[in-house]
């Protein structure tokens, strides 16, 4: 014979992730730093355009990255060739990373450097417009790659991780006079799922719409962490501070 | 198949919900999800790894419900709510307007959880034996982790 009960809890399915990822985001309160969660479909061009930022960037941010890769360090390696830490996380067969991969990296990232010393941590996720939409890792924003080659349907067939972003960027814009494509159309299912993020066109590889994407960068830098210069003494222009390279 | 990683993430938060508010080791019958249409998530997929998940936890046996939520969005000139047609148009019908406000659809939640304690005067379980079980627990779920 057994008591029957009965506990109402109306918690997060994923709960356990979102502690963590709460975990995360005080840390990169604390660090002074903005963290961005990148995420796209594979092919995207995520790593294109992070090799392209943070090689224009570096002199006026002091950033490292986190890069998701499934099995391969591939990515990691171009990144690390541009100058800028790079943690790689192998997530073996998941699809995205979570709370607890990104919080593992940032031990790794903490025997190289001082985060305290960054300005921005950015986190390349898995090539994926599913999984990552749901799995917080404490990112201040959700910026979404879609390139142009994937057709303008994508915001509507994948509409959660459109929903989330806080930032869109439509990538490869370079290639549009070989497609059959409205970009036009393309911001437009963006703004049905997501009326308030910000829509940005760029293309890495001819340098278009870069500036648009490095002034966003630099507007939501100092709204996340304002007047560096008055409150904190971190060095301008900044390089990470080496723990032992 | 994400369902994997997100029954993994959902045993975690029962795991806590035991470890805060269960000295002894409750015998799960029902736990409810309710799992909004606007979500990332496959109730049948998320059934299927539960049952392979469980097996040999303290849930085993356990039953996953789900209760699923429609997208319901709020037109925000008007105010009236719509269902939009998902993988195809979000604009409310009345006012052509971009879904602003998600009234339902994004719930991912458990709901409440079914189960029954060992009898009074039954011996509670031996701490040894409840220690082993939430360390094997917690082995089956974070050990797929790299």
């Amino acid at each position: 014979m057994h008591m029957p009960l009965e506990d109402t809890l109306g918690l997060n399915l994923l709960a356990a992730n979102q502690h963590q990822a709460d975990h995360n985001r005080e840390h990169f309160d604390a660090w002074q730093l903005l963290c961005l969660n990148l995420m796209s479909s594979p092919g995207a061009g995520k790593t294109s355009l992070l090799e392209r930022s943070l090689a224009q960037l570096s002199n006026e941010f002091a950033m490292a990255v986190l890069e998701g890769d499934m099995t391969t360090q591939l990515d990691a390696e171009r990144l690390e060739a541009v100058g800028v830490p790079v943690v790689p996380i192998t997530t073996g067969r998941a699809c995205h990373l979570d709370a607890a991969m990104v919080g593992g990296g940032l031990k790794l990232l903490r025997q190289r450097l001082d985060p305290a010393s960054l300005d921005l941590l950015w986190v390349e996720n898995v090539g994926n417009l599913v999984c990552p939409a749901e799995f917080e890792v404490g990112e201040h924003k959700k910026v979404a790659l879609l390139s142009v080659t994937e057709g303008d349907d994508k915001p509507l067939k994948y509409p959660v991780m459109f929903r989330e972003a806080d930032c869109v960027l439509i990538t490869k814009i370079d290639l549009l006079p070989y497609l059959p494509v409205e970009v036009e159309r393309i911001e437009d299912h963006i703004h049905q799922v997501n009326p308030r993020c910000s829509v940005i066109r760029l293309s890495a590889s001819s340098g278009v719409g870069l500036d648009s994407w490095h002034a966003w960068l630099r507007e939501t830098h100092a709204a996340q962490c304002p007047s560096p210069v008055l409150t904190t003494a971190k060095p301008q222009p900044s390089h990470p501070t080496l723990v032992n390279a | 198949m994400h369902e994997v990683d997100m029954t993994k993430c959902l045993l975690l938060s029962l795991q806590e919900w035991k470890q805060q508010h269960q000295p002894q080791v409750p015998s799960v019958e029902v736990v409810h999800l309710q799992v909004g249409d606007f979500t990332c998530v496959e109730p049948d997929a998320l059934v299927f790894t539960w049952g392979a998940l469980v097996n040999g936890t303290w849930l085993a046996g356990s039953e996953l419900r789900i209760e699923r939520t429609p997208l319901l969005a709020r037109c925000f000139p008007c105010g009236a709510s719509y269902s939009p047609s998902q993988g195809q148009a979000y604009r409310s019908p009345c006012c052509d307007h971009p879904m602003e406000e998600i009234l339902s659809g994004r719930e991912l939640r458990i709901r409440s959880i079914e189960y029954s304690l060992p009898e009074q005067g039954n011996s509670p379980p031996a701490a040894d034996s409840v220690v082993a079980e939430q360390s094997q627990t917690r082995e089956l779920v974070a050990g797929a982790r790299p």
